[in-house]
Parts: structure tokens; sequence; C-alpha cells
């Protein structure tokens, strides 16, 4: 009867992208821009492989939030060595 | 007293065995070490072993450094306590910051399983004492992710303080920069090689036995270092 147990208590959502540096080699995107051309799509220069996470978060998201998650982002979700990320949260 | 070697076994380690077995053929006596233990049980060194920690979800090596016992290694290994990461240990090592750059994915992007010839190149560290400068060695590499990376200037300082200890020859099997298939950190305790030393310490099932040098490495270190009786 009531699917929506949380109504009634904000849902924020947090999106981190994370991308090889552009220094790193891709293999993996290279492999991925053999296919487009075997598809036709000839015109493209390059392809980069990257990562997202998306955090649904329970109520609000405050400065003291984003800040416990971007340091989250640079120690879990990305390797600083060979990663940049972003974080965006989204309206 | 025999030195006391810990292998930590993470949920997708599956080399530990083989490393326990290498440990234990050198006369040392083997430790299973647990990743939820926060307790290094007085271990006189540890192995980080190969294998999928945590099936690789996230990056290989990611989330075991977020494991209980690697607070307790990282501390350690500050501390001067020889470790040896070998794979997906050599992975965790890079992750955790413990040595630095990182293992990506293999250039041609194939899983690979052969032996490999390798050339030791430092042999000041804890774990590559006993074997000549130069000296080639032959054991098995299989890995997925095993492209050794780092940035020029971090390159150009490995070689000029000679903490590159083993370089690939005759053929670079997964696009390492400058060939480079194991480093050891500036004092020489912490050290992580892709290749398995661990899978070439007895004639029946290696190419060779060259991979005991690491470990009878070890117990030399440990016992010029007063650490057990020789």
């Amino acid at each position: 009867m009531f699917l929506r147990e949380n109504v009634g208590f904000p849902m924020a959502i947090v999106v981190v992208d994370v991308a090889l540096k552009p220094e790193i080699l891709d293999p993996q995107g290279r492999a991925v821009m053999g296919a487009l051309g075997r598809l036709g799509l000839n015109d493209v220069a390059e392809v980069r492989q990257g990562k997202q996470f998306v955090l649904s978060i329970d109520g609000e998201v405050d400065d003291a939030k984003l800040e416990q998650i971007k340091e989250i982002a640079s120690t879990l979700l990305s390797n600083p060595v060979i990663e940049d990320f972003t974080v965006q949260v989204r309206p | 007293m025999t030195p006391r070697v810990g292998v930590i076994t993470f949920p997708g380690s599956l080399d530990d065995k083989d490393a326990a077995r290498a440990i234990q053929l050198v006369g040392g006596t083997y430790v299973a070490l647990w990743h939820a233990d926060a307790d290094l049980h007085s271990v006189d060194a540890v192995v980080l072993p190969g294998g999928f920690s945590y099936g690789d979800y996230l990056r290989c090596g990611a989330i075991a450094k977020f494991a209980p016992v690697m607070e307790k290694l990282v501390d350690a290994a500050n501390g001067g306590l020889p470790i040896l990461g070998i794979c997906n240990g050599f992975q965790i090592l890079t992750e955790s910051h413990l040595l630095p750059g990182a293992l990506t994915r293999n250039d041609h992007l194939h899983f690979i399983c052969r032996d490999q010839k390798l050339r030791i190149e430092n042999n000041n560290s804890a774990w590559t004492s006993n074997f000549e400068i130069g000296q080639e060695i032959l054991i098995p590499l299989k890995n997925g992710e095993g492209g050794y990376v780092a940035d020029e200037k971090t390159l150009d300082e490995l070689e000029g303080e000679g903490l590159v200890i083993a370089r690939y020859i005759e053929r670079n099997p997964n696009g390492s920069r400058r060939d480079i298939a194991g480093i050891s950190n500036a004092s020489g305790n912490v050290v992580g090689i892709m290749p398995h030393p661990e899978h070439a310490v007895e004639k029946l099932t290696g190419p060779t036995t060259d991979g005991l040098g690491f470990f009878t490495s070890l117990l030399k270190s440990l016992v010029n270092n007063g650490k057990v009786s020789a």
C-alpha cells in the first residue's frame, strides 16, 4: 500500500565521475574506438572510458557531507595516481 | 628460532598457499593472517599474495587497502617490516601508497599467463639480496592488469635511486613503463613484483626454482638485522 517508505525525507543524488588522466593510456577506450569505426562512425578522434558512481543520499547534502564525499572520491572511488574525478550534486 | 612470515588472505586471494609453501621451503614458519583481523601476530615479515582480492572490483587492490589488517601493515611498513607484494599484492601496495605508481590494464587488453624472463636490477632490498645484479631469472607471469605506470618524474626517481628491482627482458608483456616488473621503496623493506616468484620454487611445478631467491633473501636480511638467528 505504502510503496515509498521514505516519503517526507528528501533524497539527494551525488554523482562522482572518474576518468583516467589524459596522459594515461586507455586501452579499453582504444578498443571501443576500433568498434566505432566498424559501425560506420569514422570521425571520432578519441574515446576515453571512465566510471560513474551515483550516490543516493538520505537527507540533504550540506557542505560537510560534500567534503566527506570528495574525500572518499579521492581515496576509494579514484586513484589519484592515474585518475581524475568530479563531484556533482544533481538537482 | 625460525622466522615467522605472515601471508595475508583476502576474500579472492589465490596464491596464499603457494606463498606459504615457498616460505616453508626456505625454512620459515608460515603464519596465516586474515584481512579482517587487525593484528599482524608479531610476524617478522609479510607477503601479500596474488589473486583477485574483493573480485578486483572498483580497481585491483582498491578495496583491499581499507581492510582492517592494512592499517597495521602500513604502520609496520613504515617501521621497516619486510613486505613483499606479488601481483595483486603489488597492486595493493601501490593503492596503499606504500609504493609509487599504479598497475593498469595490459596495453593489449589480454590476460597473459606465461613464463617470463626478468633481469634483477637491485640486490639491496630485503627480498633481492641473494641475487646478483644483472642475473636473469625465469618465473611465471599471469595478470590482466600488470602495466606499471607512473609519471616521468617518479620513473626518473625510481631509476635514479636504483629502486627498480627487476625488469622484463626479451619482451615487455603488458606495456609497463620502462619494462618495470618490480620496484622497492627507498628503505628496501617493501617490494612489489608483478610476476610470481612463489610459483617457481620447485622443479615439479615451476619452470625453474629461481623464485626461491626472493625468500632466501628475506631470511638473510632477517638474520643480518638480528631478527632471527642463523
